[in-house]
Protein backbone atom coordinates (compact mmCIF):
# COMPACT_ATOMS: atom_id res chain seq x y z
CA UNK A 1 0.00 0.00 0.00
CA UNK A 2 0.94 3.29 -0.55
CA UNK A 3 -0.72 5.85 2.09
CA UNK A 4 -1.76 9.29 1.98
CA UNK A 5 -2.51 10.32 5.14
CA UNK A 6 -3.88 13.78 6.61
CA UNK A 7 -1.78 12.23 10.28
CA UNK A 8 0.78 9.89 9.59
CA UNK A 9 1.31 7.53 12.27
CA UNK A 10 5.20 7.85 13.04
CA UNK A 11 6.53 4.71 14.71
CA UNK A 12 9.59 5.98 14.47
CA UNK A 13 10.10 8.17 17.44
CA UNK A 14 12.67 11.02 16.83
CA UNK A 15 11.51 14.89 17.96
CA UNK A 16 13.29 15.28 21.23
CA UNK A 17 10.17 16.73 23.13
CA UNK A 18 8.44 14.39 25.70
CA UNK A 19 5.91 15.27 28.08
CA UNK A 20 6.08 14.41 31.35
CA UNK A 21 3.21 11.79 31.33
CA UNK A 22 5.37 9.66 28.21
CA UNK A 23 6.21 6.93 30.40
CA UNK A 24 2.27 6.72 31.10
CA UNK A 25 2.00 6.92 27.81
CA UNK A 26 4.47 3.70 26.77
CA UNK A 27 2.76 1.93 29.67
CA UNK A 28 -0.73 2.46 27.70
CA UNK A 29 0.60 0.81 24.68
CA UNK A 30 0.47 4.37 23.06
CA UNK A 31 1.07 4.47 19.17
CA UNK A 32 2.94 7.93 18.89
CA UNK A 33 3.26 10.71 16.80
CA UNK A 34 5.39 13.85 16.19
CA UNK A 35 3.29 16.48 16.84
CA UNK A 36 4.34 20.41 17.06
CA UNK A 37 8.19 18.78 17.99
CA UNK A 38 6.56 16.65 20.17
CA UNK A 39 6.56 12.96 20.77
CA UNK A 40 2.76 12.68 21.36
CA UNK A 41 0.00 9.60 21.62
CA UNK A 42 -1.71 9.04 18.51
CA UNK A 43 -3.74 6.56 19.87
CA UNK A 44 -3.69 3.61 22.42
CA UNK A 45 -5.66 1.12 20.17
CA UNK A 46 -8.72 1.83 18.48
CA UNK A 47 -9.01 5.78 17.45
CA UNK A 48 -12.76 4.97 16.87
CA UNK A 49 -13.26 3.71 20.44
CA UNK A 50 -11.55 6.26 21.83
CA UNK A 51 -13.74 8.76 19.88
CA UNK A 52 -16.35 7.25 20.54
CA UNK A 53 -15.62 7.29 24.28
CA UNK A 54 -15.44 10.78 24.69
CA UNK A 55 -18.72 11.01 22.95
CA UNK A 56 -20.73 8.84 25.17
CA UNK A 57 -18.79 8.41 28.35
CA UNK A 58 -15.42 10.46 28.45
CA UNK A 59 -11.93 10.76 27.40
CA UNK A 60 -8.53 11.73 29.12
CA UNK A 61 -6.11 13.51 26.82
CA UNK A 62 -1.90 14.81 27.47
CA UNK A 63 -1.91 17.74 26.18
CA UNK A 64 0.82 19.18 27.55
CA UNK A 65 2.80 19.94 24.34
CA UNK A 66 0.33 23.13 24.13
CA UNK A 67 2.15 26.05 25.10
CA UNK A 68 1.58 28.26 28.49
CA UNK A 69 2.67 31.86 28.92
CA UNK A 70 1.75 34.09 31.66
CA UNK A 71 1.56 37.96 31.12
CA UNK A 72 1.14 39.54 34.40
CA UNK A 73 0.94 43.15 35.86
CA UNK A 74 -0.78 46.49 35.23
CA UNK A 75 -0.31 46.71 32.15
CA UNK A 76 -1.16 43.42 31.05
CA UNK A 77 -4.90 43.82 30.00
CA UNK A 78 -4.05 46.79 27.69
CA UNK A 79 -0.80 44.39 26.32
CA UNK A 80 -2.89 42.08 24.97
CA UNK A 81 -5.43 44.24 23.60
CA UNK A 82 -2.20 45.33 21.48
CA UNK A 83 -0.99 42.07 20.55
CA UNK A 84 -3.93 40.06 19.80
CA UNK A 85 -6.61 40.89 17.81
CA UNK A 86 -9.53 40.66 20.67
CA UNK A 87 -10.06 42.87 23.73
CA UNK A 88 -8.70 40.85 26.61
CA UNK A 89 -8.73 43.91 28.88
CA UNK A 90 -13.11 42.69 28.76
CA UNK A 91 -12.45 39.44 29.98
CA UNK A 92 -14.05 38.68 33.99
CA UNK A 93 -11.56 37.51 36.43
CA UNK A 94 -11.85 33.98 36.31
CA UNK A 95 -13.45 33.90 32.32
CA UNK A 96 -11.52 33.11 29.46
CA UNK A 97 -11.45 34.09 25.78
CA UNK A 98 -11.10 32.49 22.31
CA UNK A 99 -8.57 34.78 20.20
CA UNK A 100 -5.87 35.18 17.55
CA UNK A 101 -2.79 36.74 17.46
CA UNK A 102 -2.07 38.03 13.64
CA UNK A 103 0.89 39.39 11.89
CA UNK A 104 0.90 43.25 10.27
CA UNK A 105 -0.65 41.53 7.16
CA UNK A 106 -3.54 40.24 8.71
CA UNK A 107 -2.19 36.61 8.38
CA UNK A 108 -3.16 34.63 11.22
CA UNK A 109 0.11 33.33 13.34
CA UNK A 110 -2.19 31.58 15.80
CA UNK A 111 -5.26 30.76 17.45
CA UNK A 112 -5.07 30.53 21.02
CA UNK A 113 -7.35 30.48 24.60
CA UNK A 114 -6.71 33.71 26.97
CA UNK A 115 -7.63 33.01 31.22
CA UNK A 116 -7.78 36.03 32.98
CA UNK A 117 -6.89 34.25 36.52
CA UNK A 118 -6.93 37.33 38.39
CA UNK A 119 -7.12 40.93 37.80
CA UNK A 120 -3.33 41.09 36.49
CA UNK A 121 -2.68 37.89 35.88
CA UNK A 122 -3.23 36.37 32.23
CA UNK A 123 -2.79 32.88 30.45
CA UNK A 124 -2.21 32.60 27.17
CA UNK A 125 -2.63 28.88 25.79
CA UNK A 126 -1.39 28.62 22.22
CA UNK A 127 -0.58 25.52 20.06
CA UNK A 128 2.73 23.18 20.29
CA UNK A 129 4.07 24.13 17.09
CA UNK A 130 3.31 27.74 17.45
CA UNK A 131 4.52 28.12 20.91
CA UNK A 132 7.98 29.45 20.55
CA UNK A 133 7.00 32.14 17.92
CA UNK A 134 3.96 33.54 20.29
CA UNK A 135 6.78 33.83 22.55
CA UNK A 136 9.00 35.45 20.57
CA UNK A 137 6.04 37.85 19.24
CA UNK A 138 5.15 38.93 22.84
CA UNK A 139 8.78 39.85 23.52
CA UNK A 140 8.64 41.50 20.48
CA UNK A 141 5.59 43.29 20.93
CA UNK A 142 5.93 44.30 24.31
CA UNK A 143 8.95 45.91 23.49
CA UNK A 144 6.88 48.28 20.52
CA UNK A 145 4.21 48.77 23.61
CA UNK A 146 6.36 50.02 26.11
CA UNK A 147 7.86 52.28 23.63
CA UNK A 148 4.57 53.90 22.47
CA UNK A 149 4.05 54.41 25.67
CA UNK A 150 6.76 56.54 26.26
CA UNK A 151 6.87 54.47 29.75
CA UNK A 152 7.03 51.20 31.83
CA UNK A 153 5.22 48.64 30.04
CA UNK A 154 3.92 47.20 33.66
CA UNK A 155 4.04 44.34 31.73
CA UNK A 156 6.12 40.95 32.77
CA UNK A 157 6.12 37.81 30.53
CA UNK A 158 6.42 34.41 31.87
CA UNK A 159 7.05 31.52 29.08
CA UNK A 160 6.25 28.28 31.65
CA UNK A 161 5.56 26.07 28.47
CA UNK A 162 8.58 23.98 29.37
CA UNK A 163 7.07 23.04 33.13
CA UNK A 164 3.62 23.28 32.71
CA UNK A 165 1.34 19.95 32.08
CA UNK A 166 -2.26 19.92 30.81
CA UNK A 167 -4.69 17.44 30.66
CA UNK A 168 -8.07 17.38 29.60
CA UNK A 169 -11.19 14.92 30.58
CA UNK A 170 -13.60 15.11 28.04
CA UNK A 171 -17.40 14.00 27.83
CA UNK A 172 -20.76 13.76 29.71
CA UNK A 173 -18.78 11.96 33.00
CA UNK A 174 -16.32 14.34 32.67
CA UNK A 175 -18.13 16.12 35.41
CA UNK A 176 -18.50 13.53 37.54
CA UNK A 177 -15.06 12.17 37.76
CA UNK A 178 -14.11 15.59 38.33
CA UNK A 179 -16.38 15.66 41.28
CA UNK A 180 -14.68 12.31 42.59
CA UNK A 181 -11.35 14.18 42.76
CA UNK A 182 -11.80 17.50 44.37
CA UNK A 183 -12.96 18.20 47.76
CA UNK A 184 -16.50 18.27 48.54
CA UNK A 185 -16.06 22.27 49.31
CA UNK A 186 -15.17 22.64 46.24
CA UNK A 187 -18.00 20.60 44.69
CA UNK A 188 -19.63 23.22 43.93
CA UNK A 189 -17.32 25.36 41.96
CA UNK A 190 -16.94 22.66 39.71
CA UNK A 191 -20.54 21.80 38.85
CA UNK A 192 -20.76 25.79 38.74
CA UNK A 193 -17.52 26.21 36.77
CA UNK A 194 -19.87 27.83 33.24
CA UNK A 195 -18.16 27.02 29.47
CA UNK A 196 -14.86 29.28 29.44
CA UNK A 197 -14.31 29.56 32.93
CA UNK A 198 -11.27 28.70 35.39
CA UNK A 199 -10.82 28.32 38.71
CA UNK A 200 -7.63 27.10 41.04
CA UNK A 201 -8.46 24.58 43.51
CA UNK A 202 -6.95 21.32 44.55
CA UNK A 203 -7.80 18.03 42.48
CA UNK A 204 -6.45 14.65 44.04
CA UNK A 205 -4.26 16.77 46.62
CA UNK A 206 -2.72 18.40 43.41
CA UNK A 207 -3.11 22.18 42.66
CA UNK A 208 -4.33 22.82 38.96
CA UNK A 209 -5.68 25.48 37.16
CA UNK A 210 -9.22 24.08 36.54
CA UNK A 211 -10.93 25.69 33.22
CA UNK A 212 -13.83 24.05 31.29
CA UNK A 213 -12.45 24.63 27.91
CA UNK A 214 -12.32 21.77 24.90
CA UNK A 215 -11.69 21.00 21.79
CA UNK A 216 -14.19 17.98 21.69
CA UNK A 217 -17.68 19.64 21.10
CA UNK A 218 -18.66 17.69 24.75
CA UNK A 219 -18.51 19.20 28.17
CA UNK A 220 -15.46 19.07 29.45
CA UNK A 221 -12.40 20.46 31.50
CA UNK A 222 -8.88 21.04 31.02
CA UNK A 223 -6.34 20.97 34.12
CA UNK A 224 -3.25 22.95 34.27
CA UNK A 225 -0.42 21.26 36.92
CA UNK A 226 3.17 21.35 36.98
CA UNK A 227 5.09 18.88 35.23
CA UNK A 228 6.12 17.20 38.44
CA UNK A 229 3.09 16.73 39.47
CA UNK A 230 1.06 15.19 36.47
CA UNK A 231 1.40 11.29 36.85
CA UNK A 232 -0.11 11.91 40.06
CA UNK A 233 -3.03 14.00 38.47
CA UNK A 234 -3.27 11.21 35.80
CA UNK A 235 -3.24 8.62 37.81
CA UNK A 236 -6.11 10.21 40.03
CA UNK A 237 -8.33 11.02 37.08
CA UNK A 238 -8.00 7.73 35.76
CA UNK A 239 -8.56 5.70 39.03
CA UNK A 240 -11.91 8.36 39.36
CA UNK A 241 -12.35 7.33 35.72
CA UNK A 242 -12.92 3.74 36.36
CA UNK A 243 -16.65 2.45 36.07
CA UNK A 244 -16.98 5.85 34.40
CA UNK A 245 -16.43 4.86 30.79
CA UNK A 246 -13.28 7.03 31.03
CA UNK A 247 -10.50 5.95 28.23
CA UNK A 248 -6.79 7.19 27.60
CA UNK A 249 -7.57 8.84 24.01
CA UNK A 250 -4.61 10.22 21.53
CA UNK A 251 -4.13 13.13 19.17
CA UNK A 252 -6.25 11.17 15.91
CA UNK A 253 -9.64 11.08 18.17
CA UNK A 254 -8.88 14.74 19.28
CA UNK A 255 -8.78 15.68 15.52
CA UNK A 256 -11.65 13.42 14.73
CA UNK A 257 -13.39 14.68 17.65
CA UNK A 258 -12.62 18.52 16.97
CA UNK A 259 -13.35 18.57 12.93
CA UNK A 260 -16.92 17.30 14.06
CA UNK A 261 -17.24 20.23 16.39
CA UNK A 262 -16.44 22.28 13.37
CA UNK A 263 -13.31 23.91 15.19
CA UNK A 264 -10.24 25.10 13.10
CA UNK A 265 -6.92 23.46 13.54
CA UNK A 266 -3.78 25.81 13.28
CA UNK A 267 -1.88 24.07 9.79
CA UNK A 268 -4.84 23.12 8.16
CA UNK A 269 -8.17 25.77 8.60
CA UNK A 270 -5.39 28.70 9.77
CA UNK A 271 -2.44 29.91 8.73
CA UNK A 272 0.05 33.00 8.00
CA UNK A 273 -1.90 32.88 4.57
CA UNK A 274 -5.37 33.49 5.87
CA UNK A 275 -7.40 36.47 7.83
CA UNK A 276 -9.40 35.66 10.44
CA UNK A 277 -12.73 37.02 8.25
CA UNK A 278 -12.26 34.03 5.47
CA UNK A 279 -11.76 31.39 8.53
CA UNK A 280 -15.16 32.40 9.74
CA UNK A 281 -13.69 34.05 12.79
CA UNK A 282 -14.32 37.94 12.03
CA UNK A 283 -16.15 37.98 15.14
CA UNK A 284 -12.90 37.45 17.12
CA UNK A 285 -10.73 40.88 15.44
CA UNK A 286 -12.41 44.04 18.05
CA UNK A 287 -12.27 46.68 15.62
CA UNK A 288 -15.26 48.29 17.28
CA UNK A 289 -14.75 47.94 20.55
CA UNK A 290 -10.90 48.18 20.80
CA UNK A 291 -10.29 52.30 20.57
CA UNK A 292 -6.59 51.69 20.88
CA UNK A 293 -3.92 50.32 17.86
CA UNK A 294 -3.53 46.73 17.45
CA UNK A 295 -0.88 44.75 15.15
CA UNK A 296 -2.65 43.36 12.46
CA UNK A 297 -5.14 46.73 12.63
CA UNK A 298 -5.12 48.58 9.65
CA UNK A 299 -4.53 45.32 7.24
CA UNK A 300 -7.65 43.95 8.84
CA UNK A 301 -9.89 46.82 9.20
CA UNK A 302 -8.58 46.95 4.88
CA UNK A 303 -9.64 42.85 4.47
CA UNK A 304 -13.03 44.06 6.22
CA UNK A 305 -13.68 46.78 4.22
CA UNK A 306 -13.38 44.78 0.91
CA UNK A 307 -15.73 41.91 2.46
CA UNK A 308 -13.25 39.63 2.71
CA UNK A 309 -14.61 36.06 3.34
CA UNK A 310 -18.32 37.89 2.54
CA UNK A 311 -18.37 39.04 -0.73
CA UNK A 312 -15.33 38.39 -1.75
CA UNK A 313 -12.12 36.30 -2.19
CA UNK A 314 -13.18 32.71 -0.05
CA UNK A 315 -14.37 31.40 3.03
CA UNK A 316 -14.20 28.38 4.87
CA UNK A 317 -17.30 26.12 5.09
CA UNK A 318 -18.58 22.61 6.15
CA UNK A 319 -18.85 20.26 3.51
CA UNK A 320 -20.74 16.92 3.66
CA UNK A 321 -20.06 13.78 1.86
CA UNK A 322 -23.15 12.60 -0.04
CA UNK A 323 -20.71 9.35 -0.78
CA UNK A 324 -19.30 7.68 1.21
CA UNK A 325 -15.67 8.05 0.47
CA UNK A 326 -13.48 11.04 2.59
CA UNK A 327 -12.55 13.97 1.07
CA UNK A 328 -9.11 14.48 3.02
CA UNK A 329 -6.72 18.02 3.07
CA UNK A 330 -5.46 19.86 0.33
CA UNK A 331 -7.70 17.96 -2.03
CA UNK A 332 -9.44 20.18 -5.24
CA UNK A 333 -13.10 21.39 -4.66
CA UNK A 334 -14.68 21.53 -8.29
CA UNK A 335 -17.73 23.43 -9.77
CA UNK A 336 -18.71 21.83 -12.74
CA UNK A 337 -15.29 20.60 -13.35
CA UNK A 338 -13.67 23.66 -11.85
CA UNK A 339 -11.33 24.15 -9.54
CA UNK A 340 -13.37 26.52 -6.96
CA UNK A 341 -11.55 25.53 -3.08
CA UNK A 342 -9.41 23.16 -1.33
CA UNK A 343 -10.29 21.23 1.56
CA UNK A 344 -7.75 21.51 4.99
CA UNK A 345 -9.51 18.58 7.05
CA UNK A 346 -11.92 16.12 5.99
CA UNK A 347 -12.87 12.22 7.36
CA UNK A 348 -15.57 10.13 7.64
CA UNK A 349 -17.36 11.33 10.60
CA UNK A 350 -17.25 8.01 13.40
CA UNK A 351 -20.27 9.97 14.79
CA UNK A 352 -22.55 11.04 11.92
CA UNK A 353 -21.31 8.09 10.14
CA UNK A 354 -20.64 10.01 6.93
CA UNK A 355 -17.66 11.95 5.75
CA UNK A 356 -17.04 15.41 6.85
CA UNK A 357 -14.80 17.97 5.77
CA UNK A 358 -13.46 21.90 6.13
CA UNK A 359 -13.21 23.51 3.06
CA UNK A 360 -12.16 27.22 1.28
CA UNK A 361 -14.33 27.21 -1.01
CA UNK A 362 -15.00 30.57 -3.27
CA UNK A 363 -17.66 33.07 -1.73
CA UNK A 364 -20.11 32.85 -3.85
CA UNK A 365 -20.32 29.32 -3.68
CA UNK A 366 -20.44 29.40 0.12
CA UNK A 367 -24.40 29.34 0.89
CA UNK A 368 -25.60 26.23 2.76
CA UNK A 369 -27.56 24.04 0.70
CA UNK A 370 -24.37 24.49 -2.72
CA UNK A 371 -23.66 21.58 -4.18
CA UNK A 372 -19.75 20.91 -4.87
CA UNK A 373 -17.81 17.86 -6.18
CA UNK A 374 -14.22 16.89 -4.63
CA UNK A 375 -11.52 15.69 -6.61
CA UNK A 376 -10.69 12.38 -4.50
CA UNK A 377 -7.47 11.02 -6.23
CA UNK A 378 -8.76 11.43 -9.64
CA UNK A 379 -12.42 10.59 -8.62
CA UNK A 380 -15.05 12.84 -8.42
CA UNK A 381 -17.49 13.05 -5.14
CA UNK A 382 -20.09 14.81 -4.79
CA UNK A 383 -20.82 17.35 -1.19
CA UNK A 384 -22.91 19.47 -0.03
CA UNK A 385 -22.48 22.90 1.77
CA UNK A 386 -23.65 22.64 5.15
CA UNK A 387 -23.64 24.67 8.32
CA UNK A 388 -21.49 24.30 11.23
CA UNK A 389 -20.40 22.48 13.72
CA UNK A 390 -21.56 19.34 12.04
CA UNK A 391 -21.94 17.95 14.92
CA UNK A 392 -23.22 19.72 18.54
CA UNK A 393 -24.28 18.05 21.42
CA UNK A 394 -28.02 17.74 23.20
CA UNK A 395 -27.79 19.81 26.62
CA UNK B 1 -1.78 -11.47 17.72
CA UNK B 2 1.87 -11.68 16.04
CA UNK B 3 2.25 -8.70 13.76
CA UNK B 4 3.57 -11.08 11.66
CA UNK B 5 1.96 -14.70 10.48
CA UNK B 6 4.25 -16.92 9.34
CA UNK B 7 3.47 -19.29 6.37
CA UNK B 8 1.95 -16.13 4.31
CA UNK B 9 4.29 -14.69 1.70
CA UNK B 10 4.01 -10.71 2.20
CA UNK B 11 4.66 -7.89 -0.52
CA UNK B 12 6.88 -4.93 -0.07
CA UNK B 13 3.06 -2.99 0.10
CA UNK B 14 2.41 -4.89 3.40
CA UNK B 15 -0.80 -7.50 1.30
CA UNK B 16 -0.05 -10.77 2.26
CA UNK B 17 -0.62 -13.53 -0.34
CA UNK B 18 -1.87 -17.42 1.34
CA UNK B 19 -1.42 -19.58 -1.97
CA UNK B 20 -2.06 -22.53 0.66
CA UNK B 21 -5.73 -21.86 0.25
CA UNK B 22 -7.13 -22.49 -3.06
CA UNK B 23 -8.10 -19.78 -4.71
CA UNK B 24 -5.17 -18.14 -3.22
CA UNK B 25 -6.25 -15.23 -0.76
CA UNK B 26 -4.80 -11.63 -0.27
CA UNK B 27 -5.42 -9.63 2.33
CA UNK B 28 -3.47 -6.69 4.26
CA UNK B 29 -0.83 -7.50 7.27
CA UNK B 30 -1.17 -6.60 10.77
CA UNK B 31 1.67 -4.37 10.50
CA UNK B 32 -0.66 -1.89 7.80
CA UNK B 33 -3.74 -2.54 9.93
CA UNK B 34 -2.06 -0.78 12.83
CA UNK B 35 0.04 1.83 10.50
CA UNK B 36 -3.85 2.41 9.04
CA UNK B 37 -5.55 3.15 12.25
CA UNK B 38 -9.26 2.20 12.16
CA UNK B 39 -10.26 0.92 8.69
CA UNK B 40 -13.70 2.51 7.29
CA UNK B 41 -14.00 1.75 3.86
CA UNK B 42 -12.94 -0.73 1.03
CA UNK B 43 -12.86 -0.19 -2.47
CA UNK B 44 -12.07 -3.85 -3.77
CA UNK B 45 -11.53 -4.85 -7.47
CA UNK B 46 -14.48 -7.01 -9.11
CA UNK B 47 -15.01 -10.57 -9.55
CA UNK B 48 -14.01 -11.55 -12.79
CA UNK B 49 -11.78 -8.63 -13.16
CA UNK B 50 -8.01 -8.97 -13.82
CA UNK B 51 -4.95 -7.85 -11.49
CA UNK B 52 -1.42 -7.09 -12.10
CA UNK B 53 1.04 -7.95 -9.57
CA UNK B 54 2.43 -5.07 -8.05
CA UNK B 55 -0.11 -2.68 -9.49
CA UNK B 56 -2.60 -0.83 -7.42
CA UNK B 57 -6.34 -2.96 -8.06
CA UNK B 58 -8.31 -0.83 -4.88
CA UNK B 59 -7.99 1.35 -1.67
CA UNK B 60 -7.96 0.99 1.85
CA UNK B 61 -9.78 4.19 3.76
CA UNK B 62 -9.05 4.57 7.39
CA UNK B 63 -10.88 7.22 9.56
CA UNK B 64 -7.11 9.02 9.31
CA UNK B 65 -5.86 8.01 5.84
CA UNK B 66 -6.61 6.49 2.20
CA UNK B 67 -4.15 3.98 1.11
CA UNK B 68 -3.85 2.43 -2.22
CA UNK B 69 -4.08 -1.49 -2.22
CA UNK B 70 -1.36 -3.55 -4.12
CA UNK B 71 -2.25 -6.74 -5.97
CA UNK B 72 0.93 -9.49 -5.03
CA UNK B 73 -0.43 -11.20 -7.51
CA UNK B 74 -1.31 -11.64 -11.51
CA UNK B 75 -4.57 -13.42 -12.25
CA UNK B 76 -8.69 -13.25 -11.83
CA UNK B 77 -10.53 -12.20 -8.67
CA UNK B 78 -12.79 -14.92 -8.14
CA UNK B 79 -14.29 -13.92 -4.59
CA UNK B 80 -14.34 -10.43 -2.65
CA UNK B 81 -15.38 -10.05 1.43
CA UNK B 82 -18.33 -8.74 1.46
CA UNK B 83 -18.18 -9.32 5.69
CA UNK B 84 -15.51 -6.96 5.03
CA UNK B 85 -17.03 -4.62 3.19
CA UNK B 86 -19.95 -4.58 5.07
CA UNK B 87 -17.74 -4.26 8.13
CA UNK B 88 -14.44 -3.13 7.51
CA UNK B 89 -13.15 -3.04 11.20
CA UNK B 90 -12.74 -7.17 10.45
CA UNK B 91 -9.47 -5.72 8.62
CA UNK B 92 -7.97 -4.10 11.88
CA UNK B 93 -9.80 -6.40 14.42
CA UNK B 94 -7.80 -10.29 12.59
CA UNK B 95 -6.45 -8.99 9.23
CA UNK B 96 -5.21 -12.61 8.41
CA UNK B 97 -8.33 -14.30 9.51
CA UNK B 98 -12.15 -12.67 8.74
CA UNK B 99 -10.48 -9.93 7.72
CA UNK B 100 -9.06 -11.20 4.23
CA UNK B 101 -9.79 -9.10 1.48
CA UNK B 102 -10.19 -11.19 -2.13
CA UNK B 103 -9.28 -14.63 -3.51
CA UNK B 104 -7.93 -14.90 -6.56
CA UNK B 105 -7.47 -17.59 -9.02
CA UNK B 106 -2.90 -17.09 -9.69
CA UNK B 107 -1.37 -16.78 -12.68
CA UNK B 108 1.61 -15.30 -12.10
CA UNK B 109 2.99 -14.00 -8.67
CA UNK B 110 4.93 -10.51 -8.21
CA UNK B 111 8.18 -10.72 -5.98
CA UNK B 112 6.99 -11.81 -2.49
CA UNK B 113 8.91 -11.73 0.75
CA UNK B 114 9.11 -15.02 3.66
CA UNK B 115 7.50 -14.21 6.62
CA UNK B 116 10.90 -13.69 8.25
CA UNK B 117 11.91 -11.61 5.40
CA UNK B 118 8.85 -9.06 5.93
CA UNK B 119 8.89 -9.23 9.53
CA UNK B 120 13.06 -7.91 9.59
CA UNK B 121 11.64 -5.07 7.54
CA UNK B 122 9.38 -3.68 9.24
CA UNK B 123 10.60 -4.60 12.59
CA UNK B 124 7.71 -6.95 13.17
CA UNK B 125 7.53 -9.95 15.86
CA UNK B 126 6.72 -13.54 13.94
Amino acid sequence: MTTDTTAAPDTAPNSEKRTALYAQHQALGATFTDFGGWQMPLKYGSELAEHRAVREAAGLFDLSHMGEIWVAGPGAGAFLDYALVGKLSAIAVGKAKYSLICAEDGGIIDDLIVYRVAEEDYLVVPNAGNAPTVAAEFEARLAAFAAARGAEAGVTLRDASAETSLIAVQGPNAQDILLAIVPAEHADAVTGLKYYSAIELEAAGVPVLLARTGYTGEDGFELFVANGRAAELWAAVRAAGEGRGLVPCGLASRDSLRLEAGMPLYGNELSRDVTPFEAGLGGVVALKTKEGDFVGRSALQAKKDDGAGTTSGRRLVGLRGLGRRAARSHYQVLKDGQAIGEVTSGQPSPTLGYPVALAYVAVELSEVGTQLDVDLRGKTEPFEVVALPFYKREK
Amino acid sequence: MSRVQTGLRYSEEHEWLDVEQSPAKVGVSAVAADALGDVVYLDLPEVGSEVTAGTTCGEIESTKSVSDLYSPVTGTIVEVNQEAIDNPALVNEDPYGAGWLFAVEVSAEGPLLSAEEYASKNGGEL
